[in-house]
């Protein structure tokens, strides 16, 4: 099915069923490696993209319901100041290990920040649960977001 | 623009890091895989630069290249490798670009393993001569080369910043101009190596150089290999461990628009299409009739019962110091024994492998511990001699043990041998869980007298599978596997009449290997856990009753006293609050941690707080060793509350993250963790968190409610409320 979306801004057609999970599509269709499968049941976070704004597990996302929502993935967060911002204290405070995770950890702060400016543990309890880290960094991905939040350095 | 296109535009270009890094380093990668039609790992190429040994490559414009031995798979030993060369090749930061090693075991082997291996803790243990003499050769070879230019004295020579220096006249060279004329040089015999009060990178914490890539998606894992006309498949072997294909029907999957091809091998099957969402519908709706064999009765109950039968036997002696006869036969006498589950690693990348066969070469994008071991084994897979396959290494997302087996590999040699072109071969979480390397079962028993409120006689005996016979057979010596009894022998506390043995009992069919932590991640449990139930019978505080033991163990005894202070160890805790203690002097590094734990009305364990303290001698970044403490202390806190694969009719139960729990960011409690400063080599680092979780954890729930667990997973119905051991 020819299909069109528009992914970080740019429109991008392809040829996908339309059943087939938004993670396949980046990944495998458009080659865009930066969002990653982790568990294919949404139950680990490391394919969470953005639809209008919103975080969403893509590899249980059929392509076919995005419609004509827009979609950020990891390839493009950095042009919205939450992302950015993210992505900064992410480097600042060294959150990072293997760093497979972290895509997806990077895209669930940034729609935290984004909704809720000013998050207090509980708030990020609630937004980041869905994302395991294996490498364990949890205790930096909490200070990393209260930094980018203050703006606060290192 | 079609969509193969796009994937080659968005890869025709390599992964550069640069700027925003302390010390100005410029690092690009040359794994990842982003170049179509070129080789990505490129060759070693010498001429023209100065190449001293394996590691240093400096080309005449001063641009210094540093080839990494050890991989990188989150545990910034890429970022600590090059600090090491660098600091005594007093290289200039802003020249640097790293690159990784390719399969070459005499330049590249782990001195430890004489093989290339990234594991055991122990990259910058093993690592750290041969780097800084590689990095002090280099250097001596260049001010030779400066001195001779301007025939004077090389003691009269310093360097700094890519530069050597005439002090008296103040004339410069630059690496660069030099590497033609330091090629021609001999490395001294005794080489000056700096002392480390002058080190100027190594001790000071410097930003990871592959962590910027990691915040924007560009950085490359063997699973985003993407390679034009590429193929991708999924896989499924037998459930049941050892079984075989029988019958497949393959009409159905063959319907599913994207499916290409299924490769029926007698072990596995696969499916391959067009992406992996096609391949995987193929592989629901391909009917497999499995043969299972003879393992279809394995299961978790026998198991069990035939270990704890093993472990009544008397084992291989490991150690034997006074006389443990009259040891045991003196004082209060306690006994108990500590079981451990199989676990699976479970790392966030899925196992994978691309491969592209032809009838005279292989080439491969992977992420592996042991790139060399790969390489010969797909040469096996492929039927092809060595020098064919070329093996592209990328970062790897977790190793944790299960990339130092190359099955992932061979499989996908294997399903390529019948696709025409490149394919990447994808597990799914199922697969990757249900056809693990498992880290064994193990049950460890103890038997201590008491006297005086000091332990007298203390006889350990681990029971589980001797890794090591399989992985490196020559390390397997006398019946003893090294690494199962890694911190039992060599336990830290002076106790006079000491025995530890070992008896090599491998579980039926289900396959076991390494896991982070290695051997010391039972041995450190049952000793730390029994120490607080003979703390218990002596009537003394735990960390009082480990202190009179560590008269020898200085270095552990300052992280216990120190851990105590950071964790107000004594101050009063609320009901069903407690702390727990554990030490541990594995893999040359000395830690002591305290963990702080509420237990609930249910049985529920909620994490407060972890201190730990750590004297792993010299700090190479001290960041990074924050970090991996920090991390290994999730890693392991999250197999004490949840870690258990189970067998049941030769197959494992549990399949994805939700009956493979992992422990969340909502669950984690405050971590400080606290550097020794000390002048010591360095110890290692990567597994010891694995190590402290589990029993100071265990400890603290001892503490909390009075129940003396002795098994993990944590059994919750053992601790809820109105529970007594």
């Amino acid at each position: 099915m020819s299909t069109t979306l528009t992914i970080n801004g740019e429109q991008k057609a392809f040829d996908a069923p339309a059943d087939m999970p938004l993670l396949w599509v980046l990944r495998d269709v458009l080659g865009m490696t930066g969002t990653k499968f982790g568990c294919g049941i949404a139950m680990c976070g490391a394919c969470t993209v953005h639809v209008d704004g919103k975080p969403v597990r893509s590899c249980m996302l059929p392509v076919g319901a995005v419609r004509d929502r827009a979609v950020t993935t990891i390839e493009g967060i950095g042009a919205s100041p939450a992302g950015a911002k993210v992505q900064k204290a992410w480097l600042d405070l060294e959150v990072i290990q293997c760093g497979y995770c972290q895509s997806g950890q990077i895209m669930s702060a940034a729609a935290l920040l984004a909704a809720t400016p000013n998050p207090d543990d509980s708030d990020i309890d609630a937004a980041m649960a869905g994302n395991i880290c294996r490498c364990g960094t949890y205790v930096r991905i909490r200070a990393a977001i209260k930094q980018a939040a203050s703006g606060r350095q290192s | 623009m079609t969509s193969a296109e796009k994937i080659s535009d968005g890869m025709s270009r390599r992964s550069l890091l640069t700027g925003g890094l302390a010390g100005g380093f410029l690092l690009a990668f040359h794994l990842p895989v982003r170049a179509v039609n070129e080789p990505v790992q490129p060759p070693d190429v010498t001429d023209g630069k100065f190449a001293p040994n394996a590691f240093i490559r400096i080309d005449v414009t001063g641009r210094t290249t540093l080839v990494m031995p050890q991989v990188e798979m989150g545990q910034g030993v890429y970022t600590s490798i090059a600090m090491i060369l660098a600091e005594e090749l007093d290289a200039d930061p802003k020249q640097i670009t790293l690159q990784h090693a390719p399969p070459n075991d005499k330049l590249y082997g782990n001195p430890t393993f004489g093989l290339q291996v990234t594991g055991n803790s122990n990259s910058i243990r093993a690592f750290w001569k041969p780097l800084r003499n590689a990095g002090a050769g280099a250097r001596a070879m260049l001010v030779q080369a400066a001195a001779q230019q301007w025939q004077v004295e090389p003691a009269g020579c310093k360097t700094s910043n890519g530069e050597v220096t005439h002090t008296e006249s103040g004339r410069k060279l630059s690496y660069g101009a030099l590497a033609s004329a330091a090629s021609s040089q001999t490395a001294p015999k005794d080489l000056q190596l700096k002392d480390p009060k002058d080190f100027t990178l190594i001790g000071t914490p410097l930003k990871r150089f592959d962590t910027p890539d990691k915040v924007n998606g560009k950085a490359v894992y063997g699973i985003d290999a993407m390679l034009p006309g590429m193929k991708f498949a999924t896989v499924a072997a037998c459930p049941v461990f050892g079984g075989k294909v029988g019958k497949v029907d393959d009409s159905a999957a063959k319907k599913i628009p994207g499916v290409q091809q299924i490769v029926v091998l007698d072990d596995i099957v696969a499916v391959v299409g067009d992406h992996m969402w096609a391949a995987k519908k193929g592989l629901d709706a391909l009917v497999v009739d499995w043969d299972e064999g003879p393992n279809a009765r394995v299961n978790s109950k026998d198991i069990w019962q035939d270990l704890r039968a093993a472990s009544e036997k008397d084992g291989a002696v490991a150690k034997s110091t006074g006389d443990i006869g009259k040891g045991l036969a003196s004082g209060e006498k306690l006994e108990a024994a500590f079981e451990l589950p199989f676990l699976a690693h479970a790392a966030m990348e899925p196992l994978n492998a691309t491969v592209h066969l032809t009838p005279d070469s292989c080439e491969i994008w992977t992420g592996t511990q042991i790139v060399s071991r790969v390489q010969s084994e797909a040469a096996k897979a492929a039927g092809l001699p060595v020098d064919k396959v070329i093996v592209n290494n990328h970062l790897l997302g977790g190793g944790f043990g299960r990339k130092l087996e190359p099955d992932m590999v061979v499989s996908a040699v294997r399903i390529a041998k019948h696709v025409d072109g490149p394919v990447k071969v994808v597990w799914t979480r199922e697969e990757d869980i249900q056809h693990d390397v498992y880290r064994p079962v193990y049950r460890d028993t103890i038997a201590a007298t008491l006297s005086d409120g000091k332990i007298v006689g203390w006889k350990y005996r681990v029971t589980g599978s001797a890794i090591l016979a399989r992985w490196l057979p020559p390390a397997f010596q006398k019946g003893i596997d090294i690494d199962a009894i890694d911190a039992a022998a060599d336990m830290p506390y002076d106790i006079p009449n000491l025995h530890v043995e070992y008896v090599r009992a491998e579980p039926p069919a289900v396959p076991t290997g390494f896991w982070r932590g290695v051997g010391p991640n039972n041995n450190v449990f049952a000793v730390e856990c029994f120490m607080d139930e003979l703390a218990r019978k002596a009537g003394k505080d735990p960390v009082e009753f480990r202190r009179a033991m560590l008269g020898k163990k200085p270095r552990l005894l300052a992280a216990l006293n120190l851990a105590a202070e950071k964790s107000d160890w004594g101050q009063p805790l609320p009901a069903r609050v407690g702390r727990g203690v554990c030490v541990q002097p594995s893999f040359e590094t000395f830690i002591a941690t305290v963990v702080e734990a509420e237990v609930d009305e249910l049985g529920e364990v909620l994490l407060r707080r972890v201190t730990s303290v750590v004297d792993t001698g010299i700090a190479v970044n001290p960041d990074t060793i924050k970090a991996q403490l920090e991390g290994g202390l999730i890693f392991g806190l999250t197999a004490a509350l949840y870690g258990e694969i189970t067998i049941d009719k030769g197959r494992v139960q549990q399949s994805n993250f939700h009956d493979y729990r992992m422990l969340r960011i909502d669950q984690t409690p405050k971590i400080e963790v606290h550097i020794v400063k000390s002048g010591e080599p360095p110890g290692g680092i990567g597994e010891t968190g694995v190590n402290a979780g589990p029993p100071a954890l265990r400890n603290a729930i001892y503490a909390a409610t009075g129940v003396a667990l002795r098994r993990l997973p944590i059994d919750r119905t053992l601790i809820a409320a109105g529970k007594k051991a």
